[in-house]
């Protein structure tokens, strides 16, 4: 079956929301006929062996942080759509019920209640900001039904409860990562360090960014912080300069760091920007411009690499999506959908203790994004990339292996 | 010492902003004795028509900017002058507390239509004034920075100007003395009320337009915070009070961009909101504010 809700691309956000409420409203009635048609096929015969299985996902498509949920909605929309034309998974068709947060705080909590309560999904993809996951994880770890991150980062999410997993790298890799290539490649020795204190992801890179750097020799000139939704950092930027510095890193979303590229370059900064995988959206060109031209960042993925795996994802990404190029955050949807079967395969059932085992046990699973294998703090273990903005356009850098 | 000067100059650009929104409050405040909380988002319909008219027009030129500047202003008058036509001048005679629920009302209708007609998703504003940057020894000074301490300038003077040198505005201030008076005088409070609106609606998109090319990502909910610090600063200057809305704007502004600049930027809204309290303590009809003794 196709999924309930297409992805809004940017022109038709107007419309879909326009015929939001009638399409509640139909959602409601359909809800209402398939429940009496349930009702009448369960007095009728047992439970067809073809019912869909049902997973949830739950995402930002709207809002500040849309980009990362409309990217990781589209790799999991063709993820299924594979899946169904090959049959579906234990012979049975996978259907794909997902809803908007809006990227607004609380919203995701209440989707994850809905997706377990409502919908008896078998399993949850999703959480892009870890802010996101953080509150829908503890809800889902009371409903016993796992839960794959996509690319929430911070540490804590997989903390909440055996249920929780993740496809991605955690954030004390990033920060990791990050000040080796800042103490490595760019050759700094006084770094600025911007934080979103509102931000999970932000606060922990940040903090593992100083420790590292400090440890490989450089020095943290200056700390500055800012709350999400924030549009002026001259301030900071102007006390940062003034602190003397070569790079200034910032840890939070790519609005935001658009917007202190482009100011950075207004008072007269001149060395290197960078951030982590929360910059890595269309967004970050588009709104920066000229200003973020030779800006790094630190992701998942790039749809540059060579790896046939990688190059045949982005030709069918590209297939189903108008031509549009995968970011890596559709790449670890995309993933984080094939984990999710691949483990239904393996544990032959829905059954939530045995998928939960199996999702557990996943070692070497040669996703997109490279190979997964799921660590016994339920965390993914793979290497990172640097990408570059060149010519208005990401490019590869380089890749750091664990 | 040019970390200071750079952050005074960053505060007064800022600053600049928050007072073309303040005096929007301000003037309805003056003549109504309500504050229109729908205020706020008309400064959002103002970077939005500028968005859609920037795309219309060449980019990086004087000119350009101009028609963008000129069209939003038009806009958010009309949009105002509607708002109050419709929503507010049927409540007129009613319980001061009824109007305000009701702007509050308008300012959520206007949100939310926002999300439905331009999405919930940031869009980036076109760059319609063309931007470098002037540089002095350490101090930088972004063009952007200069169009808008300039602009925000000629327009308060050009307020100042409508208010006390032309009919209108004697009008305008005849009917914040006393409505009924002046109605007796020959004065049609319709009109002047619905100009007032008007002026005050310009402005905010003025504001709108000046904040959109200077951190180019809108959204439907941008107003939501500008509005509140804007409203803040009207009340700091003095509510009613035009300079006072000016004065207000720019000290805000400027003690917002100071405590960001410095190791207490987490708590920078409570900074500034504890002074604010504090002004108010010890003058509470704010800087500029007359204390009018209400009549019972």
């Amino acid at each position: 079956m196709m999924p309930r809700s297409a992805v809004p691309t940017n022109s038709v956000i107007a419309r879909s929301a326009a015929t939001k409420q009638s399409s509640w409203i139909a959602t409601a009635r359909f809800a209402h006929l398939a429940m009496t048609i349930c009702v009448m096929a369960a007095l009728a015969a047992p439970a067809h062996a073809a019912d869909p299985i049902k997973v949830g996902q739950y995402g930002a498509f709207s809002g500040k942080e849309a980009s990362f949920g409309t990217a990781a909605h589209k790799g999991v929309i063709l993820a299924f759509e594979e899946a169904n034309a090959a049959g579906g998974v234990l012979g049975r068709p996978v259907e794909l019920v997902s809803e908007d947060n809006q990227s607004k705080a609380g919203e995701s909590a209440t989707i994850a209640k809905k997706l377990a309560y409502r919908d008896k999904v078998v399993a949850v993809l999703g959480g892009n900001p870890s802010s996101n996951s953080l509150e829908a994880a503890p809800v889902l770890q009371n409903a016993k039904i796992p839960m794959i991150a996509i690319s929430s980062t911070n540490p804590k999410v997989t903390e909440m409860g055996t249920y929780i997993f993740r496809v991605c790298f955690i954030d004390p890799f990033q920060g990791a990562v990050l000040a080796k290539f800042a103490r490595d490649s760019l050759h700094a020795s006084r770094a600025g360090v911007i934080t979103s204190v509102n931000n999970a992801y932000s606060v922990g890179i940040s903090k593992v960014f100083r420790e590292k750097f400090t440890a490989a020799g450089g020095v943290v000139a200056i700390e500055q912080k800012h709350s999400e939704g924030d549009k002026d950092f001259r301030a900071q930027l102007t006390a940062i300069k003034a602190a003397g510095v070569d790079v200034i890193f910032h840890s939070s979303n790519y609005t935001e760091g658009a917007l202190i590229c482009i100011q950075a370059r207004q008072l007269g900064f001149t060395g290197p920007l960078f951030g982590g995988d929360a910059w890595e959206a269309p967004q970050l060109i588009e709104i920066g411009g000229a200003a973020v031209e030779g800006t790094y960042y630190s992701t998942h993925g790039s749809p540059e690499s060579t790896a046939p795996e990688v190059q045949n994802f982005v030709k069918k990404f590209r297939a189903r999506w108008d031509g549009e190029t995968p970011d890596s955050i559709a790449a670890l949807g995309y993933d984080a959908a094939l984990l999710l079967f691949d483990s239904l395969k393996r544990a032959g059932t829905t059954d939530s203790v045995k998928l939960r085992d199996a999702i557990a046990a996943t070692t070497d699973f040669p996703g997109v994004t490279g190979h997964i294998t799921i660590d016994k703090d339920r965390n993914a273990t793979k290497s990172a990339v640097i990408l570059t903005v060149k010519n208005g356009k990401f490019a590869y850098v380089e890749t750091v292996a664990p | 010492m040019s970390e200071f000067l750079q952050q005074l100059l960053n505060g007064l650009s800022l600053g600049a902003i928050y007072a073309l929104i303040a005096l929007g409050y301000t003037m309805v405040y003056g003549v109504l004795r309500f504050i229109n909380f729908a205020h706020s988002d008309v400064f959002m319909v103002g970077a939005f028509i500028g968005y859609y008219i920037g795309q219309h027009v060449p980019q990086d030129t004087v000119g350009g900017g101009l028609i963008v500047l000129l069209a939003g202003m038009l806009g958010c008058a009309l949009l105002g002058m509607l708002i109050e036509r419709f929503a507010y001048r049927p409540l007129r005679g009613a319980a001061t507390l009824n109007v305000l629920i009701t702007a509050i009302g308008v300012s959520l209708l206007l949100e939310y239509s926002g999300q439905v007609f331009f999405g919930a998703t940031p869009r980036t504003f076109p760059s319609v004034f063309p931007s470098t940057n002037f540089a002095f020894g350490d101090l930088v000074i972004s063009s952007n920075q200069v169009v808008v301490i300039v602009v925000a300038t000629l327009l308060m003077v050009a307020l100042e100007f409508i208010v006390h040198r032309t009919k209108i505005g004697t009008a305008m201030r005849a009917v914040s003395l006393n409505p009924k008076a002046a109605q007796l005088v020959g004065v049609n409070n319709d009109v002047v009320i619905s100009f007032t609106f008007g002026l005050g609606s310009a402005l905010a998109g003025a504001g709108g337009i000046l904040y959109a090319m200077n951190y180019p990502s809108i959204d439907p909910l941008m107003g939501v915070m500008p509005g509140l610090k804007a409203f803040v600063a009207a009340v700091l200057g003095g509510i009613g009070n035009i300079p006072g809305a000016a004065l207000g704007g720019l000290l805000l502004g400027t003690v917002e961009t100071f405590v960001n600049g410095s190791q207490w930027s987490t708590y920078k809204d409570a900074i500034a909101f504890a002074i604010l309290i504090i002004i108010l303590l010890f003058r509470p009809a704010g800087l500029l504010g007359k204390v009018s003794i209400e009549k019972v």
